[in-house]
Parts: C-alpha cells; structure tokens; sequence
C-alpha cells in the first residue's frame, strides 16, 4: 500500500465509570430506565441545587489515570464549561480545564499476529466530568419537538485524551482494544458502546508528501458518532482517502480553516460535515465555585499504584514466562479477559501443563462460550472439572478428539469427567487388549505391513484409524506404537 | 409594650412560660400585616393560614407539655429566593413567577425542624441583583421610615418587615451586603455570617462563592438564637464547613473584656455623609466608655473592593442564571409567537439567508429569558458573560481573582491586630426611591463597605447606631476574622445594652 | 475601555439574550462605563498573587457512592413548562 500520505490520529475517548449513583447526586446510573425516572433536582439543575462529587468516582478516575503511567496532579480543581443545550440543564457541564486531575502517560499497543508495530501512544490528559442527558429528535429534522431525557445526565465519565500519535486505522482499533481491555482489567467501567459507555472521538489530518517533497498537512477534522471499533476503523479509512481528494480539489493546509467536525454515518459508509450555525464556541471555563478543590499527596497515588494489580500488559509476560506459552497464545488469553486469564492459571496450575490448557480454552471453551453466548463466569464447568478431563487426556485415558465428546457431554448433563466417560463407556483399555486388537490388525492388512516395512512410517496412521473403528475408546498413540513393535518383530 | 414590639428572645420566652399563645402572637402579625404592607410592600405573599395552623399545632403541643424546637411558635419571614418544598420560590423574577421547588432550602428545613410559623416570603431585588428592592419584578418596598426612600436591598422586604414590626425575625441573604446594608438603613440588626457557616443548599444561587443566609433581627440577641438554628454543617454543600456551632444564644450575653476594635482609616475618606461618620464616630466612643480599646488599622485594598466584586459576581451569576433556559422550569415564550417572528424574519431576509436567522431553540433560548429576567439581572448576565469570553478572562475574571485575595490577606493582617473592626455599613442614610435608577454604577458604588466581607468571606454585622437628622436610620457594621460570629453578636449586644437606638420603631401612618 | 455596539451583540448571543435596539443603545453605554470602573483594577500589579475562587479553602469534600432514590418522575416534570409525561420537549434542536 504506498500511499503518497500518513494519517494522524489522536482519540478522545469518554468512559462511563462504574459508579452506583451519579456524579453529583445520589440518582441511580443504571441504563435502560424509562426516560426521566432517574433524576432529582441536583442532577437536574434545580435553582439552589448543590453537587457533592462522588468519592467513588474520582478513586475510579485515579486508578486509571496511574494504570496509563499518567502524572497525577497534587492539585486539581473543578470548572464549569458553558454552553446552552436542552440536554445540559444547568447551561454548563461541571468538567476541568486547567489543572486536569492527570496529564502525560500512556499506553503500549501491539498486535501478536504482526498487524501493526508496537508502539507507545501518548496519553495528553484524563479528566473526569459529567455526561449531558439524552436528547431525542425526529427522524425528519426540523418537524417535530426534541424530546430531553436527562436520565443519564451526572453520569460520571472520564475523558482520555490521546497525543495524534496512531498512524493507521488498524493502530487506532489496537488502541482502542487495548483502552478497553485495560479498563476492564481495572474494573473501573464495563465499556458497553452499545450503551453508551464507552465512546469514541477522533481527530484525523494527513501529512502529504506532494511531488516535490516538501510535507504539507491538511486540516484537522473530528469525526464523532462512531457506535463500535470497527465503525472506527472504517471511518478513519474513508476519512483519509476524503482529506485527500479535498486537499487535491482546494490545496486547503491546516490553519487555513477553522476545524470541521463530521460525522460517522455508518449505513451509508461515509462523514458528513456537521452543520452549526451558532457563534463559535466560547465556553468561558471558570472555576466551579460550589466544589471544593482536590488535592491527592503522592503517598495516596502510591497506595493506588500497588493496589492497580496485574493489568494486561503484565498478565501476558507472565503467561509467557510462568507457563511458556508463546506471545501470541498469551495474547488471545488476555485478551478475552481477566475472569478469563484467571480460569486460565487455575486450570494450568492444576494440570501442570499451560500449553494443554491454553489450546483447550482457546479451542473448546472458547467455541462454546461462543456458542452459548456466555462470559467465561457463566461457563458451567469450573476449573477442577476441566482439569479433571485433561487428566484423562494428558495419562492416555482418552484421546483429544474423544475428549472434545465428553466436555460436550459434560456440558449437556453436568456430569464430572469421570461420569461422562462413564456413560459413554469410555474405559481405558489395558494393555493386553490393545496388543490383541492391534495382531489381528497387523494380520490382516499385509498390505499396509509391507509399507511400513519400506520405511513408510505414516503407513501406520491407517492402523490408528481402523482401531478406532473397532473400538472408539483406543489411544491412537498406543495403538500405533504396538503396531509399530509388532511389525519390527516380523 | 405591644406584643408586636418585643424581641424574639422575650416573645419565646413568654410563649414558653404560657403568658402567650403562638396564634395571639401570629394573629397580631398578620393584622400589623394587614394595617400597613398595602404600604411598605414587604411581603411577596403571605400565608395566614398556613402560619395559623402551625402556630395551633406549636400551641396544641405546649399544652400538652410536649417538646417544641428553638422557634417554636415564633412567627418569622423568609426571603424569597430560599425554597420552600411546594411553595412558590419567584426570587422576585417573572422566570420563576409559577416556580414550586420540590425540596426544601436547608435553611428551611431547619426553620421546620426548630417549629417556627413561616409567615410569608418577602421581597427582594430580582435574585438579590441590586441594593434597594427596586429590581423586584413585582413590586416596590418602601422603606418604613420615609415611604418615599429604599429600605435598601436586596433583603428589602426582610428588614422592612421587621422594621414595621410585622415579624419579629427574619432571614435573608447576603451576597455583596444584601442583608446589613438593608438592616442599617431600616435600622434592625443584620448579620452575614462567615462564608460556609450556613448552607447554602436550596438558596438560589446569585455568586456562589459569595452568597450566604443569615438573620434579620431587632436584637444582635435575636440574630444570635437565629444563627444558632440555622448554622451547621450540610453534607447537601461541599461548600459548607464542618466545624461545631457554639451556644450563640448563651454566650452573645457576655461581654467582650479588653475588647480590641480597629477602625478603618481608609473608611473615613471623602464621600462618607456627615452624620453618618458622626455616628459612626459616636458608636465607637461609647465601646470606648465600655472599655474598648480603639486602634487604627487600615485595608489597603478596600477601594479595589468594589470594582473586583462586579466583576466576580456577575460572572458567576451569568454562569448560574443560564439555567433559566425555558426547558426544565420556569417561564417559557410563547411558541407560536416565537414561530410567527422566525418565520418574518426569514422571509424578509429572503432565499439562501435565512441562516442567519437564529434556529427556533436558539430564539427560544433568547425571548424566554428576554422575557422572564428584568434590566438588572440582564446587565449582570452581560457585564459577567463578558468578563469570561475569550480574550478577557485574564484581564477581568482572573485579575479580580488576585485582588480578592489581597483583600483577604488585608483583612488577615488588620484582624491580626484588633478583634472587631467598625465602620459605617452604607456612605448615606436610604435614597429616594428612583433616584440612582438611571444610574447602575452609582447603585454599585452603594455596596463600597459591603463588598469586602463577602470577597474575603468573613463575618459581619449591621446594626442601627443613631439618627439622621431626617429621621433616617445609621448603621454600624462590625466584622470579625472567620468563624467569629461569636465576637460579632457580643460586641453588638454590648452595644444594644448601652443604647437604646435598636429600640426606637418609625411611626407608620 | 469602551464596548462596540456589535461586541455588546454578540455578547447576547453567548449569554441567550435579545435586546431591543434601545435596550442595546442603552446597554452598550451602561457597560462601557462598568468596565470603565473596573479597569481600575489594573493599576495593581498581582503577578505573584494566588487567585482566590473560593471564599473558604476547603478540600477533598466527598460523598460516598450510595443511592438517594430518585424524584418521582410527575413531580420533576411538573416545574416544565411542557413535556409529554415522560420528556421534556423544546422546539426542534436541528432544524
Ligand atoms: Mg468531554
Ligand atoms: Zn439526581
């Protein structure tokens, strides 16, 4: 792909954090209320209303500014950031401008399939303010009444703002990925875009290098309205080739016009410019008068950094390291999660093999939480029942391809390892039975004998198949062995 | 004496030992009321009913020998910008004029909770905009002592009440001098306590870093039993602080000894009224003849006092009065007007123009709150949105910021040194009605001995100390160092028991 | 300093405000002379002066994270000057 450009991009990212009750007010945060039936005159701006910030809320708002390596300010206060909007019934939001309560981390980001290089992207700041509420308008602009639930409003979010250090879509999704999986393995939101609480912003410009070679850059335009990260994806992708066809029409650089935000619509697969006809905006930021000021020493900051726990990062070093996993098995195990990860080391520290329990996890357990639409918690059998089954594999007792039979088994009745075998006669055979089976094998396939005699080794798998037949409960590797000796001995 | 001329401390004692009931006592109010309000204007509404059923429940329970709070029964007015659940709350505003708030002040909930009648809500200036109750959007309240003068503002109505003898306590609030600039030309005892010494949950914010409730009294003895009731921490106000309230009630009987009072060199300059220095100049010999010590001291800052002050408060007012928006409460345009004049404009602007029309939110936005403020809050809403646009903050907000803190740090270095300092509360007696109207800048510099408590945020009070010779009220202010309300209603009461000029009542036609 | 009749304009776009034509005349010299009064500020030199926005310098003032339950939906509505039951309504946002 050579592109006569590079595209920058910086997220923005607001986060939901997992609070009982809002920001200000003690009204419930759960989603999916009917409209209006979470709310009370604090978090509606009722005239002579006061907020009280929820403690909660701001200790959520740490433990993920340190996790991102950010400077935590000793000093931070609260603003008020102006503008009218039906949905922000005080005319401001309460936010911080100045003095963010964190500034200047950031996050590694790497792909183990090779899809992008590692890197380090900047985090500028992260702030804590409150969500607007809902405004709901008519399918045809213009020709119906907004209708304002303010349900969500006082929710309280946390912005991330990211340096424009991403230079590709599929770097901006790794970010993304890695964002929430941080901020799962933190357990400070549950990151649901689909409602809303985790949302993306983006700002997006190209650097091209014209033909003779001097670097221009076009405008900066932010894209918002995107619902998922592959709507990411696909946004920044067209942004670009857009920024691009524009900058060939009208040659605009960045600073020749004011920034143009776009939106994301998904259906038709393309930004549009949004339209806003109101003055520029001039929030008029002043400190909030009403919130005290909050001052964190750095023994606290401390405190929170050695209570952070293994984040993700960390949790794939050590699977690589502790059960000799390789990079990319211990990233597709992070990756699913932190219940995950730790169902994961139950199960390899009871069987004592991590690459056994890796590929069950990543194949059979996997598949069928996907199947069933489950979260590794839901999964109905706990770590010693699966350890159990990959006993009886790792001694022989059954094969894998017969074991992936009794986990479904297991699974469809609730039936210990043992159990299922029972039921589906699975016993292990001894050894004099095998040797039986495997003569009169070895007796009637000449055939095959003399291929093997001719050094043709694989010839034996043929013995391995017709055993089965005979029996589904053989151990392949047995089976082959024996005919191996026994064909030596002719 | 009437039963409408004693004090809150005398009226509770009496309905205490039996002598009284709380209906007589009501009922005298509410015919006081009735004689001369037609007049005064001091109450917005009152609620005659209400208060007779309250003061029937206070009694009923006297005389059952059951428990009653620190108020109970004692008829007291609030101003009406601190909400009442389900009562209308206007803050004299066309914007909120059908406004029933769903919860109640902390104040009020307090006055409750200690069973005092709440007579009625009084007029003010437009959410406390102002410094003689003429920014009320519904009526005028004139000043007891000459019908034709301001009782001063913005708790107009609240010492006008109590001037009138038409209740014997009252609250209001004090954002730039709204409660002792009032009480000193109504000539009762005002006090503003220290910022964060009463919550302000459910007082609908003016300036909030500025705003606070306090007692409008005839007594510094009453305004002590009020502060005491109204005073505490609020887990409602992250503002309010969490600090014990002493027995005021108790200790305002005691005498300060060796009492260290500073006056203010920079308070004597040009521009203070004759008699009003005179009497200024009289009050502080008579704490001499108390055994006061008198020092001078000086705030070198004062003079910036003002100028800071109108650029804080009305910035924050921009910042709370957007909320007046049309959507969630309050006074909303009428639609179809509001379609009929975008839909005029656009057409007469013609095709590919009509962009620059407002959008219908943006117009609605606009006529609402157009419609539901009056000039002054309007001017404010300006003068503080200007101060904070782009471009200007430094210069204004942040400037004004900086020269708050000097005052503070004047008032830290003067109250070091003496423990009251004294001083006039306003330059002249109350002005003729209309007579600074035409004139913002001149009502501004009306607040010049005010401001400065509220930027620092200290305690002070106002209390009548004479006459001038057109009968008019004079008023000494005392301030304290924070959290010294305390030193403030002793040394008041030291006063009111050497003289008799709190006891003097204006004769009501 | 003194403000233009156009910054005063703009100014009541920001602050949601209409005025008059009077009204504008009216406030454009009122402000003028406000912020002429206030310009006296500058003759103070605060450069290593501590903003003070709070008149008590309190901090770390929190609550903790407990339910309070939530106003009845009627009775919050109530105050709007119209809504359907369930939202507040307001004039078209895009239009
Ligand atoms: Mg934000
Ligand atoms: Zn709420």
């Amino acid at each position: 792909m050579s592109t006569p450009y590079e595209i920058v991009i910086g997220l923005e990212v607001h986060v939901q954090l997992r609070t009982q009750t809002k920001l200000f007010c003690g009204c419930s945060t759960l989603f999916g209320a009917p409209p209006n039936t979470q709310t009370c005159p604090i978090c509606t701006g009722m005239p002579g209303t006061l907020p009280v910030m929820n403690r909660l809320a701001f200790e959520l708002a740490l433990r993920t500014a340190v996790a991102l390596h950010c400077e935590v300010a000793e000093f931070t206060k609260w603003d008020r950031k102006q503008y009218y909007y039906p949905d922000l019934p005080k005319g401001y939001q309460i936010s911080q401008f100045d003095l963010p309560f964190s500034a200047d981390g950031y996050l590694r980001i790497s792909d183990a399939k090779g899809r992008i290089e590692p890197k380090k992207v900047g985090i500028i700041r992260a702030h804590l303010e409150e969500d607007a509420g809902k405004s709901v308008h008519d399918e045809q602009a213009g020709q119906a009444d907004s209708r304002i639930d303010l349900n969500r409003a006082g929710t309280p979010l946390l912005e991330i703002v990211s340096m424009p250090d991403m230079r590709s879509p599929a770097e901006a999704k790794a970010y993304l990925a890695e964002l929430k999986l941080l901020l799962t393995y933190l357990d400070v939101s549950d990151c649901n875009m689909q409602e809303g609480s985790l949302r993306v912003d983006a700002n997006v410009n190209l650097h091209i290098t014209t033909e003779s070679g001097k670097v221009v850059a076009t405008p900066i335009v932010e894209i918002k309205n995107m619902n998922s990260f592959r709507s990411v994806e696909r946004a920044l992708a067209y942004e670009a080739e857009r920024q691009y066809e524009a900058w060939r029409e009208t040659g605009q650089e960045l600073g020749e016009v004011p920034k143009q935000t776009r939106g994301w619509d998904d259906a038709a697969n393309v930004t549009r410019a949004q339209r806003h006809k109101e003055e520029s905006s001039d929030y008029r930021y002043f400190p909030d008068p009403d919130l005290a000021p909050v001052q964190v020493d750095p023994e606290t900051v401390e405190r929170v950094r050695s209570a952070l726990g293994e984040l993700p990062a960390d949790w794939r070093h050590r699977l690589e390291v502790t059960y000799t996993l390789t990079p990319y098995d211990s990233d597709v195990l992070v990756n699913q999660g932190r219940r995950f990860v730790d169902y994961f080391v139950q199960l390899a520290e009871l069987t004592g093999d991590g690459k056994l329990a890796s590929n069950w996890m990543q194949q059979d357990v996997l598949r069928e939480m996907n199947e069933r639409g489950i979260d590794i918690v839901q999964f109905p059998i706990p770590p010693d029942g699966l350890a159990e089954l990959l006993e009886k594999v790792k001694c022989g007792a059954v094969d894998t391809t017969r074991g992936r039979e009794v986990l479904l088994t297991m699974l469809e009745t609730g039936k210990t390892a043992s159990e299922a075998m029972e039921s589906m006669g699975i016993h292990a055979l001894d050894d004099s039975t095998l040797i039986e089976l495997c003569r009169e094998l070895v007796a009637a396939n000449p055939k095959l004998v003399a291929d093997v005699k001719s050094g043709k080794l694989q010839a034996a798998g043929a013995f391995v198949g017709q055993a089965k037949k005979k029996n589904p409960n053989v151990n392949p590797a047995r089976v082959r062995e024996i005919c191996l000796e026994l064909i030596q001995q002719m | 004496m009437s039963l409408i001329e004693l004090s809150a401390t005398q009226l509770l004692a009496e309905l205490e030992a039996r002598r009284i009931t709380s209906v007589e006592l009501t009922q005298a109010c509410l015919a006081q009321i009735e004689r001369h309000d037609g007049r005064v204007g001091a109450f917005l509404r009152v609620d005659a009913q209400g208060a007779l059923q309250q003061a029937e429940r206070i009694d009923q329970r006297r005389r059952n020998g059951e428990p009653v709070g620190r108020l109970g029964g004692l008829p007291v007015a609030v101003k009406d910008l601190l909400c009442s659940r389900g009562e209308l709350t206007t803050c004299a505003s066309r914007m909120l004029e059908n406004f029933r708030p769903p919860y109640d002040a902390t104040v009020v909930a307090r006055l409750k909770a200690a069973d005092a009648v709440l007579l009625g809500r009084t007029n003010m200036d437009e959410f406390a905009m102002g410094g003689s109750t003429e920014n009320s959007a519904f009526q005028k309240t004139r000043n007891p002592w000459d019908l034709e003068r301001i009782p001063g503002g913005s708790s107009g109505g609240a010492a006008a009440c109590l001037a009138a003898s038409m209740v014997p306590l009252s609250i209001g609030t004090d954002t730039g001098g709204s409660i002792r600039q009032p009480a000193a030309l109504c000539g009762v005892t005002g006090l503003k306590p220290t910022y964060g010494r009463v919550s302000r949950y459910g007082l609908v914010a003016f300036a909030s870093s500025l705003d606070q409730v306090g007692p409008l009294a005839r007594t510094a003895e009453d305004a002590a039993l009020a502060l005491e009731v109204l005073a505490g921490h609020d887990p409602l106000d992250s503002t309010s602080v969490d600090r014990p309230v002493p027995n005021y009630h108790q200790t305002v009987r005691r005498p300060l000894e060796g009492l260290r009072l500073g006056l203010v060199r920079e308070h004597f300059g040009p521009g203070l009224d004759g008699e009003v220095e005179q009497a200024v100049r009289e009050a502080v010999r008579v704490y001499e003849s108390l055994g006061a010590k008198v020092k001078q001291v000086s705030l070198p800052h004062s003079k910036y006092g003002v100028a800071a002050y109108y650029i804080i408060a009305p910035s924050e007012a921009s910042s709370n009065l957007a909320r007046y928006d049309g959507v969630h409460y309050g006074h909303r345009t009428d639609e179809r007007a509001l379609a009929d004049e975008l839909a005029a404009e656009r057409q007469a602007l013609g095709p590919g123009r009509e962009d620059e029309v407002d959008s219908a939110l943006v117009r609605m936005y606009r006529r609402s709150r157009s419609e539901g403020f009056g000039p002054e809050v309007k001017r404010r809403i300006m003068l503080g949105t200007y101060a904070l646009s782009a471009g200007y903050y430094d210069a204004y907000y942040l400037k004004a910021l900086k020269v708050r803190r000097l005052i503070r740090q004047d008032f830290d270095r003067a109250l070091a040194e003496v423990d009251v300092i004294a001083g006039p509360v306003t330059a002249a007696p109350a002005f003729k009605i209309g007579e600074k109207s035409d004139d913002p800048l001149a009502m501004y510099l009306v607040d010049l001995y005010t401001v400065s408590a509220n930027l620092a945020g200290i305690g002070g009070i106002a209390l009548v100390c004479g006459y001038s010779s057109g009968g008019l009220p004079i008023g000494l202010q005392l301030q304290a160092a924070p959290f010294e309300e305390e030193r403030l209603l002793r040394a008041a009461h030291m006063f009111q028991q050497a003289t008799d000029w709190h006891l003097r009542r204006p004769k009501l036609p | 300093m003194s403000l233009s009749r156009d910054q005063v304009q703009k100014v009541s776009l920001l602050a949601r405000l209409r005025l008059s034509e009077a009204e504008l005349e009216t406030m454009t010299a009122q402000l003028g002379q406000i912020v002429g009064y206030v310009e006296l500020l500058s003759e103070l030199s605060t450069d290593d002066v501590e903003p003070m926005a709070h008149a008590v310098e309190l901090s770390n003032v929190f609550r903790d994270d407990e339910p309070r339950g939530s106003f009845d939906r009627r009775e919050m509505l109530s105050q709007a000057p119209r809504t359907d039951g369930e939202f507040y309504l307001v004039p078209p946002v895009l239009d």
